[in-house]
């Protein structure tokens, strides 16, 4: 978008209380898709999602002159998203995906990659990963390969899945989404290294396969 | 997540693999980044790995839904004027 600079926090909250509507129309569009992505872990569809991601945004209209800039206004976005998704989710009387860091991410069990791929002496590759760089471009960023990593996602645990969400789609920081989840750094750090592990596998085993 | 300070072993594949995602947030501590750095220099496979993750991230990156539909957006955008109406009405002359 040409012409668009990108404005600090605190430029963009003073745009838009002073009723700035590109600056709002720009917050939109910059978040919207992933707040919708976040959204979706807790509700049963898309159309339910775009309503609890609508109502963020409106909370956020009214909220905008009450923030007070103590976190950074992703973060505040991402919290106000979570409430507004937890309470459609309740509501949909779904299972709700707990972003407490859960007994099966405690367990020291899973690794990034499974024993039998390393062999004595020195614990080496027995099997090496192979050269994605190789694969043509248009195989990498096939509609299919999004597909094997959506459903991937899916098969991440909850916990799991939303930090990977929220740092390798939405973008937020390590710190942010901390904040936003109300977890440790060193939890989040865990959560992410398995989830990412996970969704290297699958594409491991969908490469290899096709 | 890192292996322990003052152990100054090169680090083994397997080893390596677990630290990968410290290494990509910059949280491996200095010792340990180097082991890693070191492997990586020494090693034909993992530099593969670690390619694959980046490419991993890479592709969590760009799974996007459609924008927002043009009609949620402006109503937002009414709702967004509206607001600023009511907080701040204007005077004559502003």
């Amino acid at each position: 978008m040409s012409g668009e600079k990108h404005l600090s926090d605190e430029e963009l909250v003073k745009a838009l209380r002073s009723g700035d509507e590109d600056a709002f129309g720009h917050l939109v569009e910059a978040h919207h898709a992933s707040l919708v992505r976040f959204a979706r872990l807790y509700v049963s569809s898309v159309e339910v999602a775009e309503e609890a991601v609508q109502e963020t945004w409106v909370a956020v209209v009214r909220g905008i002159d009450r923030f007070e800039g103590r976190s950074a206004l992703k973060t505040w976005l991402y919290g106000i998203l979570i409430n507004c998704a937890r309470k459609r989710g309740r509501e949909e009387s779904r299972t709700l995906p707990f972003s407490t860091f859960d007994d099966a991410d405690a367990s020291d069990e899973e690794r990034a990659v499974g024993p039998d791929r390393f062999q004595k002496p020195g614990d080496r590759w027995s099997v090496p990963p192979s050269r994605w760089d190789e694969l043509p471009e248009s195989r990498l960023l096939a509609r299919e390969t999004g597909q094997v990593v959506e459903a991937a996602l899916k098969s991440l645990s909850p916990s799991q899945r939303e930090v990977v969400v929220l740092r390798d789609l939405a973008g937020l920081t390590s710190a942010e989404v901390c904040a936003t989840l109300g977890i440790t750094e060193v939890n989040q750090r865990v959560l992410l290294h398995r989830g990412r592990a996970r969704l290297r596998a699958a594409l491991e085993r969908y490469f290899d396969e096709h | 997540m890192s292996t322990s300070v003052g152990n100054v072993e090169p680090l083994s594949c397997k080893e390596l693999v677990e630290l990968v995602t410290d290494y990509l947030d910059g949280a491996l501590p200095a010792a340990d980044r180097l082991r890693f750095e070191e492997h990586l220099a020494d090693c034909d496979d993992c530099p593969r790995y670690l390619r694959q993750i980046e490419l991993t991230v890479l592709l969590t990156g760009s799974l996007t839904e459609q924008s927002i539909p043009v009609d949620a957006k402006d109503r937002l955008l009414d709702v967004f004027r509206r607001w600023h109406e009511d907080e701040h009405p204007r005077s004559p002359g502003s």
